[in-house]
């Protein structure tokens, strides 16, 4: 069973990769492309620690085949501050309320909630904890997490203003 | 774990689609969401050589209303989309709730109805609503096209009466009338991610003087199959409820039921909350449909 050539779009750089039909989406991203941001948790659906955007939609990159994505547009948490040195407001939020601690979630937890506040920008706490809903934190509690991604809607907002 | 192997076809078309499927009856397998079907490829229980995705098949992820028609969820249709669907959302209440609710965002961002339906597991939150609303499921295969009702596609865990060839193509619901009411409550340890451990959904359709004309109740998690329960349907037929006839009428969803224990709930207590959530489901459409807007 041969390996199958596809083209990603991977935070708007296009990749061209041979790969296992089979292969999961969070694997390439990993092993081919080492873009390491992305974790593997439980690599069932359930933790939420490999979300990445396909498309602009929040998935889990585990059950995701890598053959699926072929041309779609893909963006992990490496795509959020591509220079490197100026972090995404998610991110800063997330620093700034302790909403890190181990942070083997955090990049997930930050897609879901980009994916969450590209739709809805000023979302309730209950809305934010059902957005969510599909990643597992072991460290947090959760409360400074939710306490993020309010501060950082309250950012963005104004810089929309701003501009 | 290991990389499952198989050769992956993605047609352009349903033609193509078909045709594969009939090519790789014997080991072939179709892809939607994966979300069912890719644990299960990685589990190596299952002989597959060949899968099929629908991924890539324009048209089948539409979802269209209309007052005569009703409903038609193309196989395509993501989970998420049709609980944000405005007309989902306002005709079909239940089927939209649950939509919203089991999974999660991702999984509920990549999964489809139509592979929740096909993976045929008792729990499939989307099943009791759709049973409730009378829905029907059409199969494509190379030669031909075929209806069949919900009731009649379930036949055991994982089980349904699809052939090995077929495609479904879409979900059909009919249009509800007037004056009726839907819901669907479910019970999980959490109260999101977790499969249901209870699901109810019901349907009530009234006359002007708020006599039931029509009365459906379906249930998930609590039989090998989700199920249809006929004896409560009849009682509420023709009446008016009161407290009794609702526990009269939860009684006999109990009765349909033949839950077993596992790792989510018992039996014993499956049998409690199909009860409690039975009355209030009855309760809840019995309202909507008073107000005559749904
Ligand atoms: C973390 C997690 C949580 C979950 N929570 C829930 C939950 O709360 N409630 C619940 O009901 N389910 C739940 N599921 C199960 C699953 O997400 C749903 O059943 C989903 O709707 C399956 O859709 P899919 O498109 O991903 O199916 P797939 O995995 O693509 O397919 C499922 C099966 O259907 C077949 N199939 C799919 N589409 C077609 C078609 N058009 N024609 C013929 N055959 C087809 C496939 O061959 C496969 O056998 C959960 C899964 C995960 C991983
Ligand atoms: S690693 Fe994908 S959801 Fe846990
Ligand atoms: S910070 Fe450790 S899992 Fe969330």
């Amino acid at each position: 069973m041969a390996k199958q050539l596809i083209e990603l779009i991977v935070n708007g750089d296009r990749y061209e990769v041979a790969v296992e039909p089979g292969a999961s989406l969070a694997e390439v991203l990993r092993e081919e492309l080492y873009l390491t941001g992305t974790k593997v948790g439980c690599n069932q659906g359930d933790c939420g620690a490999c979300t990445v955007l396909v498309d602009g939609r929040s998935v889990s990159s585990c059950l995701t085949l890598a053959v699926e994505a072929h041309q779609r547009e893909v963006t992990t948490i490496e795509g959020l501050a591509p220079s490197g040195e100026t972090l995404h407001p998610l991110q800063e939020a997330f620093i700034e309320k302790g909403a890190v601690q181990c942070g083997f979630c955090s990049a997930g937890m930050i897609l879901a909630a980009k994916a969450l506040l590209d739709r809805n920008p000023a979302p309730s706490p209950e809305e934010i904890r059902h957005g969510l809903s599909g990643n597992l934190c072991r460290c947090t509690g959760y409360v400074k997490i939710v306490e993020a991604i309010q501060a950082a809607s309250l950012k963005l907002a104004a810089g929309k203003e701003a501009r | 774990m290991p990389t499952p192997r198989f050769t992956f076809h993605q047609p352009q078309n349903l033609e193509q689609a078909l045709d594969l499927v009939g090519m790789y009856r014997t080991n072939g397998k179709i892809l939607a969401g994966g979300t069912d079907l890719v644990p299960k490829l990685r589990a190596g229980l299952m002989d597959v050589h060949h899968v099929v995705s629908l991924n890539r098949v324009p048209g089948l992820n539409r979802i269209t209303f209309h007052e005569d028609d009703g409903l038609v969820i193309g196989a395509g249709a993501r989970l998420a989309d049709v609980a944000l669907n405005p007309e989902v959302m306002k005709h079909y209440p239940g089927l939209a709730h649950a939509c919203s609710v089991m999974a999660t965002t991702q999984i509920r961002n990549m999964g489809t109805v139509a592979g929740n339906i096909v993976n045929s597991a008792p729990s499939a939150d989307t099943a009791a609503p759709l049973l409730a609303y009378k829905a029907a499921v059409i199969l494509v295969e190379r030669g031909g096209r075929r209806h069949v009702p919900l009731t009649e596609f379930f036949s055991g865990p994982g089980l349904n009466v699809m052939e090995p060839m077929e495609i479904m193509e879409a979900i059909r619901v009919p249009s509800p009338p007037r004056r009726s009411g839907s819901a669907y409550l479910r019970l999980s340890a959490r109260s999101k991610v977790d499969i249901a451990a209870v699901g109810v959904a019901g349907f009530l359709a009234l006359d002007m003087d708020g006599v039931i004309i029509e009365a459906r109740l379906a249930l998930a998690a609590v039989a090998p199959t989700p199920l249809r329960c006929p004896e409560a349907e009849a009682m509420l037929a023709g009446q008016k409820p009161d407290p009794q006839l609702l526990t009269r009428a939860a009684a006999a969803c109990v009765r349909a039921c033949r839950p077993i224990d596992d790792v989510r709930a018992t039996a014993a207590y499956r049998r409690k909350m199909v009860q409690v959530l039975a009355g209030r489901v009855i309760e809840q459409c019995y309202q909507t449909a008073e107000r005559g807007d749904a």
